[in-house]
Order: structure tokens, then sequence, then C-alpha cells
């Protein structure tokens, strides 16, 4: 569904993603692992159009997008939870709904209706500024908002950042469910316990190059990513 | 001072304010957007009163209110295109830079193209009509600017907060690339910005120059500063404010003048802008700094 080939990306003169070549499937939950300034933020914001990558071909189910301005290629069916949620603070929980919704002209009613029996905590809240949600509501709010827009891929940039362990396991847990129902899930985690649990492939990331991949359940099970993100040691 | 010299002047301040309102909110709104001042804003202003000479030249007043407005907005929107859309990434302070130099091209253009002379405003009789209540003399363009601009604040503020576009406006002024992920245009959104302050600012030349008679090029460039000033009395960014600080200091300034102190009418905008910015930098309506993180 996703065809990411030879994709570089540079600021001002540092190349914070090499040459990578990724694929997600159609379906499946793909997550991206891998520590802080890897390169796997740079990754999703050049797949959304918000960056200009160098060099390379973003391809979804075969159509070139690379180059194209964000507001095309959300039209794709793809769009972007990102890093820090990103609400915007003045407007109610439902006005966010709806710009969630911006592109579309049909009615909204069923699919604020989906979102609302996702997130219960949204419909008692549908009239507060986002401003006010705590951490966990406005990344409900976040994920919901994307929703909105009917995507095909959902790509997610660290969704449990900054929130309690808690609330972190519900967020996965709903991730699970939108991609049962269909949606393709690209997840960029730091959490990479978490994310390997419940990914079906993945993609280790490491100075802006893809180190290691395979399955979650592979991943997970590598000696070398339990000793760097999982905090289990070697035994030698 | 009697009574009814109170109501003239108070009528003449809320007519004053009135202009100074609707271009005060083409400030706030291309603020709001771009987080810049827009210092040719006054200039565009300037122009909009050599166009309504021109066109009323030529064709009656019907036709030519239209023509005015419409050829304001293009002179907006070509300046946007030109000047400030290809600093889209720069830092802020180029793209102010960029507005001033607008600001000083318009006004030797204006010098060069229609001279240095004061160039008499066209009576547009339905405006100029004179109206008597009791002692109180004042023409019809004296009444209806502030209930001009109080409609057409009311109906910007409606469309800002209950249609779609205004939705993106609102999403545009806070957060321009994840207003970009729910696939909104920004720029068409920074666009129809300019149409609507570009239009407002045209509007305001009609009440202004009707009243004052003559436009020369620099005519544009203390008005301007002054608006610019009301839109950060009332709270840069905000648009009720920009109205609100549009008859604050236009009453102000007639109060000042009818006092006999017209000398200092001009001087105590500027002290009334350095007493905001140390007193309540936000302005009366301004932005609440409540980033919770």
């Amino acid at each position: 569904m996703l065809e990411i080939r030879d994709l570089s990306v540079s600021y001002g003169g540092i190349r914070a993603v090499r040459s990578i070549s990724f694929d997600v499937n159609d379906g499946e939950i793909c997550t991206l692992i891998g520590s802080n300034g890897a390169g796997k933020s740079t990754t999703l914001k050049s797949i959304i159009g918000l960056v200009k990558p160098e060099s390379g071909s973003i391809k979804i189910d075969g159509k070139e997008i690379m180059g194209q301005q964000t507001n095309e290629i959300v039209t794709e069916g793809i769009t972007l939870v990102p890093e820090g949620r990103h609400v915007f603070p003045d407007m109610s929980v439902l006005e966010n709904l709806k710009i969630g919704a911006y592109m579309r002209t049909d009615s909204l009613t069923d699919d604020i209706d989906y979102v609302y029996d996702l997130f219960p905590r949204l419909k008692e809240r549908s009239w507060q500024p986002a401003g006010t949600l705590s951490g966990g509501e406005q990344q409900m709010l976040a994920v919901g908002r994307a929703l909105m827009s009917k995507p095909k891929i959902i790509m997610m940039d660290e969704p449990s950042l900054g929130l309690a362990p808690i609330i972190v396991q519900g967020i996965f847990d709903i991730i699970k469910e939108i991609n049962k129902q269909g949606v393709t899930v690209l997840l960029i985690e730091q959490n990479a316990n978490m994310a390997l649990k419940i990914a079906h492939s993945a993609y280790v990331m490491e100075t802006g190059a893809i180190t290691l991949r395979g399955t979650g359940e592979e991943l997970a099970k590598n000696d070398e990513i339990k000793a760097a993100y999982l905090g289990a040691k070697i035994k030698h | 001072m009697t009574i009814s010299y109170f109501f003239q002047q108070l009528l003449n301040g809320l007519s004053l304010g009135g202009a100074y309102a609707l271009i005060a909110i083409g400030y706030t709104m291309v603020y709001g957007i771009l987080r810049m001042i827009n210092f040719a804003h006054g200039d565009v202003f300037m122009m909009a009163g050599y166009f309504a000479i021109y066109s009323m030249a030529a064709f009656p007043w019907q036709l030519s209110l239209p023509i005015v407005i419409i050829g304001t907005i293009v002179l907006g929107v070509v300046i946007e295109r030109i000047a400030y859309k290809p600093l889209r990434t720069a830092p802020r302070m180029s793209v102010m830079i960029s507005a001033i130099g607008v600001s000083y091209f318009l006004e030797n253009l204006a010098n060069y193209l229609f001279t240095a002379m004061p160039q008499s405003y066209p009576q547009i009789d339905i405006l100029k009509q004179i109206h008597t209540f009791g002692d109180i003399t004042v023409s019809r363009v004296t009444i209806i600017a502030p209930i001009i601009t109080i409609v057409l604040t009311f109906l910007l503020m409606t469309l800002v907060n209950h249609t779609k576009l205004g939705m993106a406006m609102r999403a545009c002024s806070k957060d321009q690339d994840t207003a970009r992920i729910m696939g909104i245009k920004v720029d068409r959104v920074i666009t129809m910005t300019f149409v609507i302050g570009c239009g407002l600012a045209a509007i305001g030349s009609i009440l202004y120059f009707t009243d004052r008679n003559t436009v020369q090029p620099y005519s544009g460039s203390l008005p301007g500063l002054k608006c610019f000033v009301a839109a950060v009395l009332g709270g840069i960014g905000s648009i009720p404010g920009a109205m609100v600080g549009g008859f604050i200091v236009g009453i102000c300034q007639i109060a000042i003048t009818a006092a006999g102190y017209s000398v200092f009418s001009d001087a105590f905008t500027f002290v009334l802008l350095i007493f905001i910015l140390i007193i309540r930098p936000t302005g009366i309506f301004g932005e609440k700094a409540t980033d919770k993180v």
C-alpha cells in the first residue's frame, strides 16, 4: 500500500534520513522504532509532504506522491497524528473533529458518532475547548480527528509521548481496534516494547538508516533490540 | 461646552473611529494568520482613495464603489503574491521589511502617477447629504460610518466563527503545519485573508476620504499607523478588539482636537501605544498565553 524507496532527506546540510526503503502492507500495523534523532519523525513528515525530501520515491497504491503539496497528499487517504498531538486548543472538541473532515463534503454525523463511541470521554467534553483537555484526552482527540478524514493509512508520531502508562495502554488498544476495522497503521514509537507487541511488521532506524527489519515478534526477541530498546541485558 | 457640541464631536469621533476600525481589522487579520505587521496596509488604503477619484470620474457611484473595492482587493492580493508569499519560510522580520518596502513603493508610485498635489475626493451625494438634529449638523456619512463598521464586524465574526473558511482561518492562525495535514490549502486561506482585509480597507477609505475631501500620496501613512495602534490597543489578532480599538483611537483624536489641542492629537495616539505596551502588551482582547503542555 505504502512504498518508500531510497528516501533521503536533509535539514540544513545534515542528512536526517539516508536512502531508506520500506513497505507498509495493506491492513497491517507497521512500526518504526529507534532512539531520538534517528530520523523517524522526519520520515513521516516527508511522506505527508511537510518536509521536502531530497531524493527517492513515495508511492501510495502505486501512485507517486513525493513532491506533492500536503493537501493533495491527504486526499490520497493518508493522514498523520502529529507528535505532541497538536489539537487546536481554542476550538471545541467537536470543532476539532469537524476540521479533521475538512476535505469531505458528505454528512459527518455517523463518523462523529463512531469517534465518540471509540472515545466516550470526548463525547462528554464535546463543547469544551481542546486546550483544556488532559494529555491523554488530547491524544484521543488527535486520533479521532485523524479518523474523521476516513484515511486508508493513519500515521502516528509518538502517540505515547508524555502519557501515564495506563493511558498509553488505552491508546495502544485503540490503535489495535482501529486496525481491526481495516485502517492501515504506520506507528512511530520510542516505547519499543509496546509497539513491537502490536506490530505485524517492524523496522529499526538508527541515525537516518534502517538497520533491522522483521515481524514485530521477531524483533521483540532479537537480543540487540532487547539491549538497545527494551532495557534487557545481553547475557555473555 | 454645550451638550449639542458634545454630541456633534462624539458623532465625528464615532465616524472617524469607524473608518479606523475597518482598517485596523486588516492589520489584525493579517497578523493573526502570518504573524507579521503589514506596514503596506495604510498605503493600500491610500491607493483605494485614488481608485475612487479615477473611477468616479468615469462611472456613476453605484458602479464606482464596487470597482474601488475590487481594485483594492486585487492590489492587496498582488502585493501578497509578489512581496510576501516568496518569503513564507523566511524569518518573520524579512516579511516585515518587505512590507515596509511595499509601503514606500506604493507612496512613490502614487507620487509618480498622481503627483504630490492633493486631489479632491469625489462627492458622493448620497453620503454627503446633510442632516440637522436641533443644533447638530452632520453629513450622512458621519452617521452611517459607525453603523457600517459594526455590521461588517458582526458579519466577519460570523464568517470566522461559523463557516468552514472561518474554521480554516482559525486553524491556520494557530498551527499552519497541522492545518495542512487537515487538507487545508493554507495559501488560499492567506489569500482570502488579504481579500477580506483589503475589501474592508477600501470601504474604510470611502468613509474616511468622503469626510476629508482630499487624497495625496502620503494620506495613508499616518492613518495607517494610527490603525496599527488601534489594532494593538484592541489586542492584535482579535477582530472585535480591532473594532473597539479603532473607535477609541478615533474618539480620542476628535476629543483632543475639540478641546483645542489639535497639535497633540497625533502624538497622543503614539503615547497611547507606548502606554498599552507597558501596561497591557496583549491589548484589551489580546490572546491569552495559556499553552498547556
